[in-house]
């Protein structure tokens, strides 16, 4: 958790994450109908920097379960946010790396919260200056609802209705020393440097 | 990708502690590499079809350039351009200068037309820091005299790091005129405070006194013989003869400069791990032989590239401070 993260409540532990990737692994590989051949016309893209985490789970589980291998891009979408005028410092650019060609391709946008849509907005501009994806879809851990553009997710872990207040804090492992969701009372109003 | 998130982990890091970039004399290791390593994501957008990003859109850039510039002032338009920011291109001739307006004058009209960002290239050192006393825009110094020049030495850093796992004992030679080089100048902040040995190579006259100083910290070491400053050397740079800068005769002649401080062919065969890196425009057949320009091994057009990156960094660090006021 951050420094001043009051915890009220968990929504997911471990095991809970494991069955949401698990049960979102199916519907992908249902909904695009893969099978191996579908390295040439799908991809997972991962937005930094949870969402390539769960991207790579997600892959993973793929891999093992179907015994299909689809290719995995990171998604950095830093340098099209628009929040620029708002902020003090800037935030960190990290890296983006999409080693498949996006043109004609299906891709699953997976990042692990849905909030403002603000995020993801950068992201299918990001996406859209690479290629022209044959379509863009959009899977997300955890909904928590106050929306502030028009945009939805096609795969959703779970709906968290939340307050303005409050941050839903998705962990993995391989990032932070503990796994599950959690939601958190933040003590500050929500600015622009703690985006979600 | 993992070692990297945990290293970026201990820096903690996220943004500069500075508000403009005058030199590197005052910028620490961490704000270095963040530098560095924000440059290295903008020098993959070059590669990309579309070579431009939104994010500096609305921000007005205004490249102040009292100096003559070809490279610089491109790289920084380009960088700017690619970042989607509004550039205005100022040079001293044919414009108010040349009818006698003071560099706060000329920066505070322009100033005027609401401007977030000033990019300053000028013969005087400390006008950048000068200008930052008299507007509130972020201020970048782009080179000041015999000063500074930070975006050139970033490039470089950038460039060695591109070829080398880390800074810490790594051997760089500077060569040439040291004394009227302000990328030198910048080079040896930077590289000490990353961890380098730099050799500083050259005539006698073109050594500034000072550096004596600074090489009885034990990083910096001074000769005056090619080969010393070549044995064990991992990158060496070779400095520009300003040929324009040269009022008095320092050195005998271009040749003898040559013969005695020039890069050549049989240094590149006699070290084989050397690289040669350059800042351009190079002078053939003075600082560095014609074969050693185009030679393998010589990593010139990389620092170019670079350069529109780490421009590209420091403009978009920067430019969240620019509204104080």
């Amino acid at each position: 958790m951050e420094p001043n993260d009051v915890i009220k409540a968990q929504l997911m532990d471990a095991r809970d994450l494991e069955r949401t990737l698990n049960r979102m692994a199916r519907q992908i590989v249902e909904m695009f109908a893969l099978d191996d051949t579908e390295s040439v016309s799908f991809g997972l893209v991962g937005m930094q920097t949870r969402g390539v985490h769960l991207a790579r789970r997600l892959q993973s589980i793929i891999a093992e379960v179907d015994g299909i291998s689809v290719p995995l891009g990171i998604l950095d979408a830093t340098m099209y946010r628009d929040d620029f005028r708002m902020r003090l410092k800037q935030p960190e650019v990290k890296e983006t790396k999409i080693d498949f060609d996006v043109d004609g391709r299906h891709l699953v946008l997976v990042d692990d919260v849905l909030f403002t849509g603000r995020t993801v907005r950068a992201g299918l501009d990001a996406l859209t200056d690479l290629g022209r994806p044959a379509s863009v879809h959009f899977l997300v851990i955890v909904d928590r609802g106050l929306r502030e553009l028009p945009i939805k997710a096609d795969f959703v872990g779970r709906r968290v209705p939340t307050l303005p207040g409050e941050e839903v804090r998705v962990r993995v492992n391989e990032l932070d020393d503990q796994e599950g969701v959690w939601l958190v009372e933040y003590p500050e109003p929500h600015n622009a440097n703690n985006p979600q | 990708m993992e070692p990297r998130a945990d290293k970026k982990a201990d820096a903690t890091l996220t943004g500069l502690n500075h508000r403009h970039l005058l030199g590197l004399s005052d910028y620490s290791s961490a704000e270095i590499e963040l530098i560095l390593e924000t440059a290295r994501q903008f020098r993959d957008v070059l590669d990309r079809p579309i070579k431009r990003v939104p994010t500096l859109r609305g921000i007005t850039v205004v490249n102040l350039f009292f100096e003559a510039s070809t490279r610089t002032r491109i790289s920084f338009e380009l960088a700017e351009k690619r970042l989607s920011a509004d550039t205005v291109n100022f040079s001293a001739s044919g414009s108010s200068v040349s009818k006698g307006e003071t560099l706060k004058d000329t920066a505070q009209n322009i100033e005027a037309m609401k401007i977030d960002m000033v990019v300053l290239r000028h013969s005087s050192p400390g006008a950048p820091h000068f200008l930052t006393r008299c507007v509130d825009s972020v201020v970048i110094n782009a080179g000041d005299g015999a000063h500074e020049h930070p975006t050139q030495a970033l490039l470089d850093l950038m460039t060695i790091s591109e070829l080398y796992d880390s800074f810490e004992g790594l051997n760089v030679s500077i060569v040439g005129d040291i004394l009227h080089s302000r990328v030198a100048r910048s080079n040896i902040h930077g590289l000490l405070t990353l961890g380098a040995n730099v050799t500083i190579c050259g005539p006698k006259p073109l050594i500034p006194v000072e550096l004596d100083k600074i090489s009885e910290s034990g990083n910096l070491r001074i000769t005056n013989n090619l080969d010393e400053a070549l044995e064990g050397c991992d990158t060496a740079m070779a400095l520009r003869i300003q040929m324009e800068r040269q009022g008095r005769a320092l050195f005998p002649s271009n040749r003898e400069y040559h013969e005695q401080f020039g890069i050549k062919v049989e240094h590149m065969n006699r070290y084989q791990d050397l690289m040669v890196m350059h800042p351009g425009p190079v002078n053939r057949g003075v600082e560095l032989a014609s074969e050693v320009v185009d030679h393998e091994r010589a990593v010139i057009l990389n620092q170019v590239t670079n350069g529109v990156a780490v421009r590209m960094a420091v403009l978009y660090l920067l430019s969240g401070q620019g509204s104080e006021g």
